[in-house]
């Protein structure tokens, strides 16, 4: 007795129909690949170098040579915010993507083993949840000194907590699911189950929260350097850019303004994105 | 084709287990769950059991303490011999080998983000069992087997209806050639038609490869026709066990008789004439004293009330959990 | 009026559509039942059949977007329902005619208490005071043998088991003395025991307050105990409209036979199952002649070219859509 050989018809629609209908997502996708673009192809764009200086041309406003004025140093401000963004994103991915990995695994390994380890491990990232994420951040970075590499550190460790958040909840839903049971019963170990049968299934999840995160992260790496604490000078950060405009605010409204609207674009961008990916993963998608 | 081991059966004495609900760290007094209590049986080789009883009698949760999947909390299981609850590492892999489960929820058995091949195949690759072309071929033989066209093999389980994804659960389920199928109601979820196609299909299987079944169900027409022999549970106590169609016609305890009279049967001249079917299952945090079952029992009485019966042979084939149980004249 | 026993419900030719994709398809094709005073009328059938959306278009519950009746008349007390305004028909609902489904967590408000879900209903659809309708509440909790019916009418939904919840869903669509009751399914998701004791509560409140109950289910052992009428319905059709006892005395229809088949049976042992080999067509991939015929064993080449009309066969009130068995019917 043969079953039938014909098939329940493919599952219409995709996660990508999904984007492409929606209109913000391709706001903020244009935003932000304009915004990497430009970091990546820096060198090309820039009309000046962003680290000379000039006293002759110090503090002047927005004019043909300098499209965006000069800093207290005579620097073109234009050059500057577009070495800056390779700083904002870099700490900002990277950072994001070592908190990802890093809080994920904590939190999926927590949900899985569930007990007195899942309990103690939730109580630890509560205490850290509990930190506001500046404060945090500013309390890492100045243990371990200012440097780009420190900032990242410190910016990562703020954000673990978050992600292991976000990742335990559906490893708990998933964890009682038929088919992560037949892989015990199958003999498959936990590293396994973890890995193949539980992640894959939750990780868009994740994803999508990173996203929204990475502005959040390009934020505190700006306020940080806004304090001192970030990337040392001359390189050009948007946050210390910010700072010296503040300084200058009389003498030069445009030094605290570019790089204001800089970092407001893009985490504007990373935040549509962001919904976007939310909303796109969100019920429909959820229950198959 | 296969060597058949002889006694190769499981052996469950006492098994018994308890959830805490609540509690933890900081939580309150947490409450004890009585779900399993002392549950014994056995499944010889090729045979079939039944387990049957409604919400909360922990059927369930004795398929999976069987497999380990829940760790009992007291109690022995055998299966060939062999102590399944002491058995650790690359033992108690060998025995997972053996002893498999197949699920009632087609929708949630099979992983959406694997392809078909690769459920097949990953028990096979853990348990290393062959080369890639082995394994392959192995995965092939097994969609045969449970009746799916081989082409299917590549496509995801969204792609298949609940009946198909049924037997891709039988078929990943066979692929490592277990010895013992814990199934936990493997047909509730499917429609008749749907559901005696798999029947059927499990029937042969049975058949062809001797295997065993621990059948876990709460209707009694699916259970009378697939199991040999049947274990009635009610608030984690079994209170009869004897041959199925025996325990359906001559029912010994009032909960089987309560059980078999409330089960629809298609015929309009058998009509439910109960008249006092009284009350509803009690929590299993919160046993009645005595005999679980005595406040919905037309007999209760006397000791019923404050002594836990034991369950006992009433005749040479049928254990009854019963101070009083129904009297019915057993032939000889 | 001029018919003798005038229908309390009258489906006419009823054709409830669905889109998919770019086309409109049937799950409900040319559907006509009446429904008579006091009387159950069961409607049975297996995923697919369209039995539930059949339901759902007498109340107009079917989704907004996607779902229409394309053609055909509900009558009920002079009026069409089915072309009512949602304002005409939400006067309707949980009045006249009400509705209790499947899952009683997911009808029942878990924010709201009982007794003031309950009491809604009567303040919506009838005048009087709210103390009232609290009044009538707890009156109605008592019919449906809540125990403890005073203090649990201030509980919520989660508070009670899934048989009381049920009962809750029964108190709330009796409020209003509906002439009909719909039941979609309404005992599928309990264990067999509550099952029994709803259906028979079911049975005694349709004789007390004098309704008709279109009951909607799955299961031909429910249907045996509860229906005066049977309706099998399959692929969007009736395929027979018989009597209780006819239906199954004399199951004429082939996959009426053939779903008693497959039916295993708690009270007879049976050596093999007949499963009905195939599966229901796809709202869009429905064959041009009978919708069975791909899967009947006793087809005809006519079988296949003309879609057949329900015709009556031995007795004029026993209709069967398949003039091949009517045929043998007649000539046995």
């Amino acid at each position: 007795m043969a079953a039938t050989a014909t098939l329940v018809s493919p599952r219409p629609g995709t996660l990508w129909t999904a984007f492409a209908s929606n209109r913000l997502f391709w706001v903020g996708l244009v935003l932000l690949a304009a915004i990497i673009i430009v970091a990546v192809f820096a060198p090309l764009i820039a009309p000046h170098d962003p680290l000379e200086q000039n006293i002759v041309v110090r503090l002047e406003p927005p004019s043909a040579e300098f499209l965006l004025g000069t800093d207290g140093y005579g620097r073109d401000v234009l050059s500057r915010l577009i070495f800056g963004a390779r700083i904002s994103l870099l700490v900002g991915f990277l950072a994001i993507l070592v908190a990802m990995i890093i809080g994920a695994t904590i939190g999926i390994v927590a949900g899985y083993v569930g007990g007195r380890f899942d309990q103690l491990v939730m109580g630890l990232l509560d205490v850290m949840l509990s930190f506001p994420t500046l404060l945090l951040g500013l309390m890492i970075a100045a243990m371990l000194g200012a440097s780009l590499q420190n900032l990242i550190i410190a910016i990562a460790i703020t954000e673990i907590a978050p992600f292991a958040r976000v990742a335990r909840a559906p490893t708990i839903s998933l964890k009682q699911r038929d088919f992560v049971e037949a892989g015990r019963a199958l003999g498959f170990g936990p590293v396994r189950i973890m890995g193949v049968h539980i992640l894959p299934n939750m990780i868009s999840d994740v994803i999508v929260m990173s996203s929204l995160w990475m502005a959040s992260a390009i934020r505190t790496e700006a306020s940080l350097s806004f304090i001192g604490l970030g990337v040392p000078p001359p390189t050009p950060t948007w946050g210390s850019m910010i700072r010296e405009g503040f300084e200058n605010i009389l003498d030069g409204w445009w030094l605290a303004v570019f790089p204001s609207l800089a970092i407001l674009v893009t985490v504007l961008a990373l935040n549509l994105l962001g919904d976007a990916l939310r909303d796109a993963i969100d019920p429909k998608l959820r229950g198959e | 084709m296969m060597a058949v081991a002889a006694g190769a059966g499981l052996e469950v004495r006492n098994l018994t287990k308890h959830f805490a609900i609540g509690g933890g760290l900081l939580g309150p007094q947490a409450q004890i769950i009585r779900a399993v209590n002392d549950i014994s049986f056995a499944v010889p080789r090729g045979t079939s059991l039944g387990l049957v009883g409604e919400s909360g009698c922990g059927k369930s949760t004795v398929a999976r303490a069987v497999l380990r999947l829940i760790e009992p909390d007291a109690g022995s299981v055998v299966f060939d011999g062999i102590d399944v609850r002491a058995a650790s590492g690359s033992a108690l892999r060998a025995l997972r080998r053996r002893m498999q489960i197949v699920f009632q929820d087609p929708y949630s058995s099979l992983n959406p983000r694997r392809t078909i091949r690769q459920a097949l195949e990953e028990p096979l690759w853990v348990h290393g069992r062959g080369s890639r072309k082995d394994i392959a071929e192995k995965a092939e033989t097994a969609m045969a087997e449970v009746g799916l066209p081989k082409d299917a093999i590549d496509r995801y389980p969204h792609e298949f209806s609940g009946g198909q994804r049924q037997r891709i659960g039988i078929a990943r389920a066979l692929v490592l050639d277990p010895e013992l199928i814990v199934a936990d109601e493997p047909v509730s979820a499917l429609d008749v038609s749907v559901q005696a196609q798999i029947l059927n299909l499990m029937e042969g299987l049975r058949a062809r490869r001797g295997l065993s079944f621990l059948f876990v169900s709460h209707d009694l027409g699916v259970v009378r026709h697939f199991c040999d022999r049947l274990c009635v549970m009610y608030l984690g106590r079994i209170v009869e066990q004897g041959v199925t169609a025996d325990v359906l016609d001559r029912p010994m305890h009032p909960y089987t008789k309560l059980l078999r009279d409330s089960s629809p049967v298609p015929d309009p001249k058998a009509r439910l004439v109960m008249t006092r079917i009284v009350g509803e299952v009690p929590s299993p945090a919160n046993p009645p004293p005595g005999c679980t079952f005595h406040p919905r029992c037309p007999r209760a009485s006397g000791p019923c009330f404050s002594e836990l019966p034991q369950l006992v042979h009433r005749t040479a084939d049928r254990l009854v959990a019963c101070h009083w149980p129904e009297d019915w004249p057993i032939p000889a | 009026m001029t018919s003798a026993s005038a229908a309390a419900l009258d489906i006419r030719n009823l054709r409830t559509e669905f889109k998919i994709g770019e086309g409109w398809y049937p799950a409900v094709r040319d559907l006509s039942l009446s429904l008579a005073p006091n009387e159950t009328l069961a409607i049975v059938g297996e995923s697919g059949s369209g039995k539930s959306v059949t339901a759902l278009s007498i109340l107009g519950l079917l989704p907004r977007a996607g779902a229409r009746i394309g053609a055909g008349e509900v009558l009920f007390d002079g009026r069409d329902l089915a072309k009512l305004s949602e304002r005409e028909m939400s006067m309707v609902r949980g009045n006249a005619i009400a509705m209790i489904f499947q899952e009683p967590m997911t009808s029942l408000n878990p924010t709201m208490t009982v007794g003031e879900q309950i009491a809604e209903a009567i303040v919506i659809h009838r005048d009087g005071s709210r103390k009232a309708a609290m009044a009538e509440a707890l009156r109605l909790l008592k019919e449906v043998k809540i125990p403890s019916a005073e203090s649990r009418i201030h509980d919520y939904p989660h508070q009670f088991s899934g048989g009381m919840r049920q009962r809750v869903m029964i108190a709330m669509a009796l409020a209003c003395r509906p002439k009909i009751l719909l039941a979609d399914e309404p005992t599928t998701a309990l264990d067999v025991t509550i099952q029994a004791q709803v259906l028979l509560q079911l049975n005694e409140l349709k004789q007390a307050y004098g309704m008709s109950v279109l009951f909607i289910t799955h299961n031909l052992g429910v249907v045996a105990q509860i229906a005066d009428r049977v309706a099998v319905m399959y692929a969007g059709e009736v395929v027979e409209l018989a009597d209780v006892d006819t239906l199954f005395a004399r199951p004429t229809h082939p996959y009426t036979e053939a779903l008693l088949r497959a039916m295993p049976r708690a009270d007879q042992s049976s050596d093999s199952l007949d499963p009905i080999p195939g599966s229901v067509p796809a709202l869009t991939a429905m064959p041009p002649g009978c919708a069975y015929a791909p899967r009947c064993p006793y087809r005809q080449v006519r079988c296949e070219e003309q879609r057949p009309e329900l015709a009556p066969a031995k007795d004029a009130s026993h209709l069967v859509r398949c003039p091949v068995r009517i045929a043998a019917e007649v000539s046995a």
